[in-house]
């Protein structure tokens, strides 16, 4: 019998996991900052000017990443810090990061296979829209459009194999 | 043993630190003090100088991670005894039986409740007095 993701990757596609990547997102959004994601009824063309990615290595090749604006994500560290927006500085990367690091260990934790045999890199946060994103994935990329009290944020997962 | 309890917390984020912070105030667990580390050897730079009641600690950290801390943890002085929960997103079963085995009382997987932190923690300070 194939794990889960032997038979996602033997077959070449990966759509199954999508909703695994929603659960672990919105359990991490949950506990961590005690607010429930919600579905857009049509994905909002955002300019999103924060983006935090995590790389996976192992069993799993690719890149976890979370993008949204900024002040979405000043408004998750200042959930996360239990303080005031207007008292978020420095922390909005760390916090966005750390966001990003739980959504990806989650995510690889919930597929049989992958806990063990699939390492997480630190994340990464760029800010800033004006750039563009080249991976050498070998598959279209998994998308999950969602609401974080109700601004949009994309998160995304690029498989290289 | 719950209150006047003395902590390090180590993780890179020091956002994930202050979540910590809260959830062990939270738990019902009284601090006299938290002390704080980036990574493993900053830890132990720490606790040269100081003694603590409980280590939280992450696993993947830069310059040294979680593992490696607890596995040198022994041969500090002021740590002997010292209870270590590790708190991290590497959940599975074999990061657990890893990190039981280095020297580590308890285990939490990212992302936790407060009151997950209450069940592990809890037992481990009580145990220690």
């Amino acid at each position: 019998m194939k794990s889960e993701s032997e038979l996602a990757t033997a077959n070449g596609r990966h759509e199954p996991w999508v909703p695994l990547m929603e659960v672990a997102a919105r359990e991490v959004f949950e506990l961590m900052l005690g607010c429930e994601l919600t579905v857009p009824e049509t994905p909002a063309e955002t300019n999103f000017d924060v983006t935090s990615m995590v790389g996976l290595a192992g069993k799993l090749c690719g890149v976890m990443s979370i993008r949204c604006d900024s002040k979405s994500a000043v408004l998750m560290a200042s959930k996360m810090l239990g303080c005031e927006v207007d008292k978020v500085g420095a922390e909005m990367s760390d916090a966005l990061g750390e966001v990003c690091n739980m959504v990806a260990g989650n995510f690889k934790n919930k597929i049989s296979g992958l806990g063990d045999g699939c390492m997480l890199s630190p994340p990464t946060v760029i800010t800033g829209s004006d750039y563009s994103m080249h991976s050498g994935g070998d598959s279209p990329a998994l998308q999950l459009n969602l609401l974080f009290e109700n601004k949009p944020i994309v998160i995304t997962l690029q498989i290289h194999s | 043993m719950t209150s006047n309890v003395r902590a390090l917390i180590v993780d890179d984020s020091s956002v994930m630190r202050k979540i910590v912070e809260r959830s062990l105030r939270q738990a019902g667990i009284d601090l006299k003090q938290v002390l704080e580390a980036g990574n493993g050897a900053e830890a132990l730079a720490v606790l040269q100088d100081n003694a603590v009641d409980l280590i939280l600690c992450d696993i993947n950290m830069p310059v040294m991670d979680g593992l490696e801390f607890v596995k040198q943890l022994a041969g500090v002085e002021n740590a002997k005894g010292t209870p270590v929960v590790m708190i991290t997103t590497e959940g599975s079963e074999s990061h657990v039986v890893q990190a039981l085995s280095c020297g580590a009382r308890g285990y939490i997987r990212k992302p936790f409740t407060p009151e997950q932190v209450k069940e592990h923690v809890l037992p481990v300070l009580e145990h220690k007095s």
